[in-house]
């Protein structure tokens, strides 16, 4: 009997500990790479939970969470400058750095529990259509609060955390938009010109078809079996997001309609990435896409020299890839048709204000002054390396040429130079609503890797079985 | 008076010492356990929640992915018991016996894989089965002229790795339950096998065996459920819950995947159920084969 009492009390523990045992796996996970991937290296996860507060014991409390603890610290010198700026209005912040996973799903219960959120609170963009859902009952419009920024703000980032109901609840970091790396360095000894006429070459490629010929002629002149001149992702979309912004396509179809993965945009791109495989043009990027360790040391032995990646990826650069300075140029992308859009936001996070919050006008006012004014965009650049979205610093040029900035430094050209030439207008808008997990998920784990590993899978076939998975879900 | 009488009845006082557990079990195991369920069959906004019956069920007796966790889970599973139960008891036996020289240090070395965290195991595994030439596997291959592999691009292979990952993880922690099951077995039992003549071979399978038989159905158990439940590993060695083809999904990455990556826990509760519900099925089928259910014969 005392067995069976045994036998029962283990087997109920042990059901009982599945499902607390799940939620215990996914914190100790931490961060979700896949959305660590889309931020800089300093976006990684932090595996403790980190409180600090910055600022005037005696001003207004805000309550702040984040999943990077350098995004506090940049919530905690802004606030110091305010209080200098604002004695009349002084804040103290408390900011609290969670794991990923941690922090969204507390937000999350605290915005449908109604009780228990921050005042101001970092959201990945993956995971903020689950937050927005709750439009203004949760959250608090920024359109006033940015109103003074708005004119100079890049508009498609501010779009991507847009509600349904049209208006802005989140502030964004940084633009994430995508340019075109090439190696100079390694181009011009193999070519054997001077780097001004290899950059002379880059800055003439306006197509793909442009593309393709400079690759071609790297790949003749360089003559070597292990050599590329680019790789393309089965572990990433942002090639599609590329080729969607160009023809003004999303595949989300945004909050009205449904998603449609079927577009021409994404079967030319496909098309042209399985000619290059065939040709030998191009490699699948080892472990599935470039920001990873394998894709870094692929980058360093020069088998890839040029990508599009977005501008976040230049701390890839000056973190994992310092023995490359000096190498690299960067450009705008190439497109399909003359006079497309060339460029396209990639990753991020916005920051929101609840409703909740007992101060949420001056929350809110502090919020997009830290992160939309110059000083907030100045600190954003120097400590987080983002290309910051308020358009007017970039040809500021105290700004955009100060030569002391790591990133001015490490490549040949100016990032904001080419920020600059692409022009705010020209960077495309990546819809983030809630079907977007689904086909990012079933694009990298089935249709990229049929299409990719096996050049010769059809397209079509693999778009209609990705259309077909993704209309179960909507 | 009364409260010393309450104290010092022997009837009352063990559920005085269970209350702690009784209390902690409830509020974190039997509460979720519960709502988890009644979850299941709701769909859950953000706003409101609606009662939907089965429907959660019904769409998962459709879901192909979800059906490729599954199998990818018990395939796991299977594996998992068949590397780390004959070998984590092999070398126990070896360690008890006096073939072994520096045993502690031994223990320690297999021990201590288990010490490590998930998360930096799991990445470091990722580094050396990575499909880049410099990657440790298939510089290995490569010396033996077997070619480079895309490791974690194939079901064999990636499997394969995961199951590297667990022995490399797990076998030290097996090996010291049946290392603890074996001290509790009376030596005198062997003296009287040896005046009986028994070989060695005798011995392990007459007298070890059977007297083991209590750690190994523990150990049985719990790999079952760890198997079953396994989902960081996988999640490290991708870098992420999206593995080409799924061929790294787990029931509990599956349950992640659509609990926190989609938001959308009432079908992840379903998903939760279903896993509860396999693993009672596989462990109450093993356990009442092995007798754990019987009257005890003393």
């Amino acid at each position: 009997m005392k067995k069976k009492l045994i036998s029962a009390l283990l087997c109920t523990s042990m059901a009982a500990s599945l499902f607390v045992g799940c939620g215990g796996a996914a914190s100790n996970g931490g961060v979700d790479p896949d959305a660590a991937a889309d931020e800089t290296a300093e976006e990684s996860a932090e595996d403790e939970v980190v409180t600090n507060t910055y600022g005037d014991p005696n001003g207004t409390h805000l309550e702040m969470w984040t999943f990077v603890e350098l995004h506090a610290q940049h919530y905690g010198v802004m606030a110091e400058t305010w209080n200098e700026e604002h004695p009349d209005q002084t804040i103290e912040i408390t900011c609290t750095t969670y794991p990923y996973s941690d922090m969204h799903t507390k937000l999350l219960t605290a915005l449908e529990a109604g009780t228990g959120a921050p005042d101001i609170c970092d959201v990945e963009v993956g995971q903020f259509p689950n937050v927005v859902e709750g439009l203004d009952q949760w959250l608090v419009p920024l359109n006033d609060y940015a109103a003074d920024y708005l004119d100079t703000m890049v508009t498609s980032r501010m779009e991507t955390y847009q509600g349904e109901d049209g208006n802005y609840y989140g502030a964004p970091y940084h633009v994430g938009a995508t340019v075109m790396y090439y190696n100079v360095g390694a181009m011009s000894e193999a070519m054997g010109l001077t780097q001004d006429e290899v950059i002379a070459k880059i800055d003439a490629v306006e197509t793909w078809d442009d593309y393709q010929a400079l690759g071609e002629e790297y790949l003749s002149s360089v003559n070597e079996e292990g050599k590329y001149f680019t790789c393309v992702d089965t572990g990433g979309v942002d090639w599609l997001w590329l080729a969607m912004a160009e023809y003004g396509d999303d595949w989300t179809g945004g909050f009205t309609d449904p998603a449609n993965v079927q577009l021409d945009s994404v079967k030319n791109m496909l098309t042209m990435q399985q000619d290059w495989l065939k040709s030998g043009f191009a490699e699948v990027s080892p472990d599935g896409h470039i920001d990873l360790e394998a894709g870094f040391q692929n980058i360093m032995d020069h088998n890839v020299v040029s990508f599009p990646k977005a501008m976040w990826y230049m701390s890839r650069f000056t973190n994992y890839m310092e023995e490359e300075a000096g190498n690299w140029y960067i450009a705008k992308c190439p497109v399909f048709e003359a006079g497309q859009k060339c460029s396209v936001g990639i990753g991020g996070t916005g920051t929101v204000v609840t409703q909740q919050s007992q101060n949420a006008d001056l929350a809110a006012t502090f919020l997009c002054w830290a992160k939309m004014s110059e000083e907030g965009e100045q600190h954003i650049w120097d400590t987080l390396g983002f290309d910051v979205c308020n358009a007017a610093l970039w040809s500021d040029d105290s700004f955009a040429h100060d030569d002391e900035n790591q990133y001015n430094s490490f490549f040949i050209n100016y990032p904001y130079d080419v920020l600059n030439d692409i022009g705010m207008d020209n960077i495309g808008k990546i819809s983030v609503v809630s079907i977007s997990p689904t086909i990012n998920e079933y694009l990298c784990t089935t249709t990229l890797n049929e299409v990719l590993e096996d050049p010769s899978y059809s397209i079509d076939d693999a778009l209609q079985e990705a259309q077909d998975a993704i209309d179960m879900e909507q | 008076m009364k409260i010393k009488n309450f104290f010092y009845s022997q009837k009352v006082a063990p559920y005085v010492f269970v209350v702690p557990f009784i209390l902690s079990f409830a509020f974190f195991w039997v509460y979720p356990l519960i709502t988890a369920f009644t979850m299941s069959f709701q769909d859950i906004g953000a706003i409101s929640s609606d009662w939907i019956g089965f429907a959660n069920y019904a769409k998962l007796l459709k879901d192909n992915v979800f059906h490729i966790a599954v199998w990818n889970s018990v395939k796991y599973m299977f594996f998992t018991l068949v590397l780390l139960i004959p070998f984590p008891m092999l070398f126990a036996v070896l360690l008890d016996s006096n073939l072994v020289k520096a045993k502690g240090v031994w223990k320690a070395v297999l021990y201590m894989p288990a010490l490590t965290s998930v998360v930096i195991s799991g990445t470091l595994f990722r580094l050396m089965f990575t499909e880049y030439t410099t990657g440790q596997m298939n510089m290995i291959t490569a010396a033996l002229g077997l070619g480079t592999y895309k490791w974690l691009k194939m079901g064999w292979s990636g499997m394969l790795a995961l199951l590297i990952l667990a022995c490399w993880r797990w076998t030290g922690v097996n090996m010291l339950y049946f290392l603890s099951g074996l001290k509790s077995i009376d030596t005198s039992l062997y003296e009287a096998a040896d005046i009986d003549g028994a070989s060695g071979k005798q011995k392990f399978f007459y007298v070890t065996l059977p007297l083991l038989k209590p750690t190994t159905v523990y150990v049985l158990t719990i790999s079952v459920y760890a198997g079953l439940a396994m989902f960081l590993e996988s999640f490290m060695l991708w870098a992420g819950n999206s593995s080409p083809n799924n061929i790294g999904l787990t029931i509990v990455g599956y349950l992640y995947k659509r609990g926190i990556e989609k938001n959308d826990m009432g079908y992840a509760c379903a998903v939760g159920v279903v896993l509860l519900v396999v693993a009672l099925i596989i462990n109450f089928a093993q356990l009442i084969i092995n007798g754990t259910f019987k009257k005890e014969e003393d």
